[in-house]
């Protein structure tokens, strides 16, 4: 469905991706884990437009999106919850999910998948007009995915979506995320918390400095030595 | 002072506090959301003011037809000096797009003279608007009471625009986070040429009302109502709408009411915006309705 060929991303001088390719088939749940600064989110700046890669492919849907601008790219069903959550402050929740549907001019639909994630996630229905900015670090979270997911999107693309959530909230987290990919969305998850990652992943790709050091069947790779020494702490 | 003399000035005051605030607001929106203050609004007020002058004296058009017009003219140069001038410096420091709004300011006075001449030029006026009316003792001028109502119209109309509408969505979001509101699917170009449009046209509705009340026009008119305006805008927090309206009306009644209480002071009265701006600053640097200023990450 969404495949990277041999992508190099620079920042400025920075070689931030050395040259990756990645297949991230309908349907599935794919993972890109790695330490700090390894490129993950590089990767998924540059799908979503954000970042204009120096060479090398992006293809979805048998078409080419490289260097696309992000409002074309979130139109054609690619949405990003990005690092950070960046929910906007000043913005209520409910607004925050109306800007999630710039993209669209179905009203009705809008409205339907208003309901939906207030369904997926009651308690940002409670605080629907409460500003973003009053929000906890986990409820805002959960906005940012419910927020993504207002542009009914074909891949839902997450940046650490565990970063800084108390244990019970990360699981509740992927609870969800798993949810959201059963009902056919395809999930493309970068995560530093590789352990969680994996477990709810079909397909994994380790990156390093820009390159791709290992692939496999999420399973595999969390029993797999190499990663357990360097990700999982032996 | 007799109350039907203070009935005057109180109208006198709301009427050219509802002129600041017009423009005042077309600062602060331009810079809620580029950080960048337009120095040729004051410009965009006059040549407002010009084209209905063109469209009567020239085109020989109806003066409601020609106060459409120039409403509408002006607000597509608003949005062409943006595109022309700010655009391509959209990545450069701030610093540089504040210049070229200098540069833009000088270019439209100086293509002013040259299209229009340098000689003050009589305006039309409806007799509607400039017939005295006498109600009870106070002599009512109809422009004073039609100025502050138009005014209050515009301006509810451009907060319902911000706080109503998808649009004004995006121009909220773009305001405090580009990259995102990008990934949202906001298409930023055409929200910010629709926010220099509307704000343009705030500024022309002004300069025509203006010119019907001090009933002269030269290219150089937009100057001090625009540094007059930008004062009501930094008084009410720059960004604020809602400030630009206050200050903009705050800033009408103390010239007003400082020269009718005070008329030794007259000659005072310019110096006077600037040591409110100056005082209020002081106390309060963000403004009235500021909120605390942050640099965009």
């Amino acid at each position: 469905m969404l495949s990277l060929e041999n992508l190099q991303v620079y920042y400025g001088a920075i070689h931030a991706i050395k040259g990756i390719s990645i297949t991230i088939p309908k349907g599935k749940v794919v993972t890109l884990i790695g330490a700090n600064g390894a490129g993950k989110s590089t990767v998924l700046r540059a799908i979503s437009g954000l970042a204009k890669p120096r060479s090398g492919r992006i293809v979805y849907n048998q078409a080419e999106i490289t260097g696309w601008p992000p409002e074309n790219v979130v139109r054609q069903g690619i949405a990003l919850a990005p690092e950070g959550r960046r929910i906007l402050p000043h913005l209520t929740v409910f607004e925050n999910l109306q800007l999630g549907a710039y993209s669209r001019s179905d009203k009705a639909g809008i409205a339907e998948d208003i309901d939906k994630v207030n369904g997926l996630f009651p308690r940002l229905q409670e605080r629907a007009q409460q500003k973003g900015g009053t929000l906890s670090g986990g409820e805002q979270q959960m906005l940012a995915v419910a927020r993504a997911l207002m542009s009914r999107p074909q891949v839902l693309m997450l940046d650490e979506p565990s970063l800084g959530l108390a244990p019970k909230l990360v699981a509740e987290v992927f609870e969800i995320i798993r949810a959201i990919n059963a009902q056919g969305c395809t999930v493309l998850l970068v995560e530093q918390n590789a352990f969680t990652a994996l477990r709810i992943a079909d397909y994994a790709y380790v990156l390093e400095v820009g390159t791709i050091v290992l692939e496999g069947e999420g399973e595999a790779l969390l029993h797999d030595e190499r990663v357990r020494a360097a990700y999982l702490g032996g | 002072m007799t109350s039907s003399m203070f009935v005057q000035h109180f109208l006198n005051a709301l009427t050219l506090g509802s002129l600041y605030a017009l423009i005042a607001i077309g600062y602060t929106m331009v810079y809620g959301i580029l950080r960048l203050i337009n120095f040729a609004h004051g410009e965009i007020f006059m040549l407002g003011a010009y084209f209905v002058f063109w469209g009567v004296v020239l085109l020989h058009l109806p003066w409601p037809v020609a106060v459409l017009g120039a409403i509408l003219i002006t607000a597509l140069t608003g949005v062409l000096v943006d595109r022309v001038a700010y655009r391509p410096l959209r990545e450069a420091p701030r610093i540089s797009a504040l210049i070229s709004s200098i540069g833009v300011s000088f270019f439209l006075q100086n293509l002013a003279v040259v299209v229009f001449s340098a000689i003050p030029r009589q305006v039309y006026r409806p007799e509607w608007l400039t017939k005295v009316m006498i109600v009870g003792k106070v002599r009512v001028l109809p422009l004073t009471l039609f100025v502050p109502a138009l005014s209050l119209v515009l301006m509810l109309g451009s907060i319902y625009i911000v706080y109503k509408t998808k649009p004004g969505l995006g121009m909220r979001a773009i305001a405090k986070d580009i990259e995102t509101s990008r990934l949202m699917g906001v298409p930023v170009n055409r929200i910010i040429s629709l926010t220099f449009g509307l704000g343009s046209a705030l500024a022309a509705a002004s300069g025509i009302m203006w010119a019907l009340r001090y009933p002269q026009l030269q290219p150089i008119m937009g100057v001090i109502p625009g540094f007059k305006a930008f004062i009501a805008a930094v008084l009410g927090g720059i960004g604020s709408i809602g400030g630009a309206v206050v200050g903009g009306v705050l800033l009408g009644f103390v010239e007003i009411m400082l020269v009718a209480f005070m008329p030794e002071l007259a000659g005072f009265r310019d110096a006077f915006a600037f040591v409110l701006l100056i005082v209020i600053l002081l106390f309060r640097p963000t403004g009235l309705f500021g909120e605390r200023l942050e640099d965009k990450v």
